[in-house]
């Protein structure tokens, strides 16, 4: 059966007519660069799409793709690569079989319930050796991949018993994400000290669930869908309101602003439409801030150096990193970007044991550069990168957040 | 977005502008839909190597061509300007070593084997230099489907060379241990940062040499380590060791493009990769703000008090030309210079003819600002550079980069002197 695709859709795998084969993605993509067991983003993508059908996908290197998106923001050209990668991943998915291993890991708010309640046990359980080999065993997710530890606590419980500040006097809205509300709430609630301190009150909607981003990264395309309209549900009123939405989660934000608009063909879904036009990565909404003289600048010297890494995903923003430019404003903290364009990790693509070895090849300039600084601490707004840094390194890594409420001298 | 200056476009030209202005204190933001040409051409810097005649200086033939081409972007620069913008070139990119100058014009061997005119070249090219002949083998690598040593040589050693001197060439071909077949130029350019592998090349490579001769490679000899991988190659094989440029992607112009990002990086400026111009904001005659495609459902104001543009020609999508015949710029929607009437032909039969659109793009004044229809600037603070620029036939001439460069270099030159 052929389908046929109208609209956007259309539009983004009509994009590979545009591919005139210059290789500027191939030259980007990181996992080509490491491993011949992906050939590369226009090979498997604008050139093999053409031979791909409804019903048969014919390369199952494709897989090798871990999604991070630099071909789409390197080429030229306006092609659609790693949508249209994306899209054909999941319907090769569909045809061989979703492993139990993929629809487990994706499911990082369900991980999150589960592991909340039983906190030490979970967290005993995923650093236990014996415990990750039978994982790896079983399960095919590498012994030395990064975990995330729980912490035993939401950012939702937090957010509900924090009383908003009197002295507010605007109020922007909080999507803080599945990592945030189980693994990182101190990163959600020094987000809402660093905007409270900037005269916001921080709505936290009740309710808010994962983006779908993992489900779609694995080929759940369906159950992706789902999350992501019930997500953008719970946000679509506040915007429709007028309210502007921040994220600390970089892939996440990304997910709202387009991905699910163009890998999951919701163009048609009016909540998502007007979420996206509202939402903000975090550091782009502070130098906006800034720009209009609307950030307070009342930083102490930070006399430390950080290695400042921005996540492949935070390219897909097309905003360039506003992180350094925030950074900027913070006397005596010296940065060394990175130029590594990547980590590795891509979500949960590097906790799969086939593909941890790339992963890790992947990231290794950018471990390089990180141990080399002799740095206590290392920022990057992405949190999976950030779990895999410091699994690397051993380097702690914390969001760029973090330095500002540092700067800012905030606590609580 | 707040920046001092924008520059759209992240070729040669956009680079270059990039750069000079952070490194002259603006608060410099570059934007660009992709990664440019540098990856898709050769890294010599090609001032001016045909006016048709093949041209031996380019500092010498220069003055003439201006003259007879006033509608030509280089009749907006002075030769002291252009002199100027090399130099800063090559101490900007000290890390690849370009010699050469304006005064004589290097003859280095393309892939098809033609000896092509190029002023400045990495120091990775120059033992190709033909003009006082030679004897040469060129490598070929099996795997490697886009580089033939035999085309590249049989050409070679008829080329008739201005000094008359001879040019024999022959191929070699290496097995290339352990490199997967149907491979590219990266991957060999990886594969020659290893050791054991250019190790392995060049003791297989060594019993087939004659003495006399130098030994070009495909421009694959390493990629962030690429003067370690040459230097060894030179002391193995005991002879000059080179590389000839040839299909995408070029490596030589990877590392040409890593240099300068990352100078712009070390100069403070911005960096914004994958954004799309898609309009402008313009008041009394100035330009306020770029109007720039943001990944959410919503464009984003790149607000400056300078702007270039530096968006390349048609087949980067700077100038549009449509179905209905009619061409367009596509931020500013400037007219568009050389273009003729719909009802005149704009293209003729074959591919290497001098087709009448071929000079098509934006006129300038001689500060290098677009002009609008009345011929004047059609705004005071908005410059162009590079391929968007009338008048010019860089595949004709073999003027591409140095035009980049030049008009790169002269537009932030400009804007810098309004800043100060």
């Amino acid at each position: 059966m052929q389908t046929v695709e109208t609209g956007l859709a259309e539009l983004v795998r009509g994009s590979l007519d545009h591919c005139v084969k210059c290789t500027i993605c191939e030259t980007f993509c990181p996992v080509s660069n490491v491993t011949p067991l992906f050939p590369g983003p226009k090979y498997a993508g604008p050139q093999a799409e053409r031979f791909r059908t409804a019903d048969a996908t014919f390369d199952a290197s494709l897989d090798y793709c871990s999604g991070c998106g630099i071909c789409t923001t390197v080429c030229p050209q306006g092609v659609k690569i790693a949508e249209i990668n994306a899209k054909a991943r999941a319907r090769m998915k569909a045809e061989r079989g979703i492993p139990l291993r993929d629809r487990i890991i994706a499911r990082s708010s369900l991980m999150g319930k589960i592991g909340t309640p039983v906190a030490p046990l979970g967290n005993w359980f995923l650093q236990n050796r014996a415990f990750r080999a039978l994982l790896e065993g079983v399960l095919r997710i590498h012994r030395a991949a990064p975990m995330p530890r729980f912490a035993g606590r939401t950012f939702q419980a937090w957010a509900r018993r924090h009383p908003a500040p009197a002295s507010a006097t605007r109020a922007v809205v909080y999507f803080h994400g599945c990592s945030t509300n189980y693994y990182e709430p101190r990163l959600g609630e020094m987000t809402v000290a660093v905007l409270e301190h900037n005269g916001f009150r921080v709505l936290v909607p009740r309710g808010q669930d994962c983006c779908g981003l993992p489900l779609q990264s694995n080929g759940l395309m369906d159950d992706a869908r789902r999350y992501v309209r019930r997500l953008a549900s719970t946000l679509a009123p506040y915007a429709r309101r007028g309210y502007d939405i921040v994220a600390t989660s970089t892939s996440c934000g990304l997910m709202l602003k387009r991905e699910a608009i163009e890998m999951l063909d919701l163009e048609d879904d009016e909540d998502l439409r007007v979420v996206s036009s509202h939402v903000y990565d975090i550091c782009e909404y502070l130098v906006w801030l800034h720009e209009r003289g609307e950030l307070r600048t009342d930083f102490r010297p930070l006399p430390i150096t950080v290695p400042y890494h921005a996540p492949c995903q935070q390219a897909g923003h097309w905003m360039g990193k506003p992180a350094l430019d925030l950074f900027a404003l913070i006397p005596e903290l010296t940065v060394e970007e990175s130029d590594a364009d990547c980590c590795g990790i891509a979500g949960t693509y590097g906790l799969k044991a086939e593909k941890y070895d790339s992963a890790m090849a992947v990231g290794a300039r950018l471990f390089d550069q990180v141990r080399a600084a002799g740095s206590e601490l290392a920022s990057c707004d992405s949190e999976t990168c950030r779990w895999q840094i410091e699994k690397a390194t051993g380097v702690p890594s914390v969001h760029p957040i973090e330095v500002l409420y540092r700067a800012y001298g905030l606590s609580g | 977005m707040k920046s001092d200056a924008v520059v759209v476009g992240a070729g040669l030209s956009g680079l270059v502008a990039a750069l000079r202005l952070a490194e002259g204190g603006l608060k410099t933001t570059l934007v660009a839909q992709g990664v440019g040409s540098t990856h898709l051409s050769p890294a010599s810097i090609d001032v001016l190597g045909y006016t048709p005649e093949l041209v031996e200086s380019p500092a010498g033939a220069l003055p003439a061509f201006r003259t007879e081409h006033p509608e030509h972007p280089y009749a907006c620069l002075s030769l002291e300007l252009i002199e100027e913008s090399v130099a800063w070139f090559r101490e900007r990119t000290e890390i690849l070593g370009y010699t050469g100058s304006l005064e004589e014009n290097l003859l280095v061997p393309t892939a098809a084997g033609v000896p092509a005119p190029t002023a400045i070249v990495p120091a990775s090219m120059a033992a190709g230099d033909l003009r006082s002949g030679g004897h040469f083998a060129f490598v070929g690598l099996r795997a490697m489907k886009s580089f033939h040593p035999a085309y590249l040589a049989e050409n070679l050693v008829q080329a008739k060379l201005p000094s008359g001197a001879a040019v024999e060439a022959r191929a070699v071909l290496v097995s290339d241990p352990g490199v997967e077949p149907d491979v590219g130029a990266l991957d060999y350019a990886r594969a020659f940062e290893d050791p054991a592998f250019r190790r392995a090349v060049a003791s297989e490579l060594k019993v087939h040499l004659q003495p006399g001769e130098s030994v070009g490679f495909p421009a694959v000899l390493g990629l962030d380590r690429h003067a370690e991988v040459r230097r060894e190659l030179e002391d193995a094989l005991e002879r000059p060791v080179f590389e000839v440029p040839g299909l995408p992607p070029s490596v030589p112009g990877i590392r040409l493009f890593r240099a300068l990002r990352a100078a712009f990086r070390r100069a403070g400026g911005r960096w914004v990769m994958g954004a799309m111009v898609v309009g402008a904001s313009t008041s009394d005659g100035s330009v306020t703000s770029l109007s720039v495609r943001a990944a959410a459902s919503r464009t984003s104001a790149y607000e400056g008090r300078w702007f270039v543009l530096a968006t390349g020609g048609f087949a980067s999508g700077a100038l549009h030309l449509d179905s209905y015949g009619e061409v367009r710029e596509t931020v500013f929607g400037l007219p568009v210079w050389g273009v003729p009437p719909v009802e005149e032909p704009r293209f003729l039969p074959g591919v290497f003819d001098d087709h009448p659109m071929a000079k098509a793009g934006l006129a300038v004044d001689e500060r290098l600002r677009p002009l609008g229809p009345d011929g004047a600037a059609a705004f005071d603070n908005l410059f162009a550079a590079g391929a968007v620029l009338a008048g010019a036939e860089p595949w004709r001439e073999r003027s591409g980069n140095g035009l980049a460069l030049a008009t790169g270099f002269a537009a932030a030159s400009h804007i810098l002197e309004d800043a100060s």
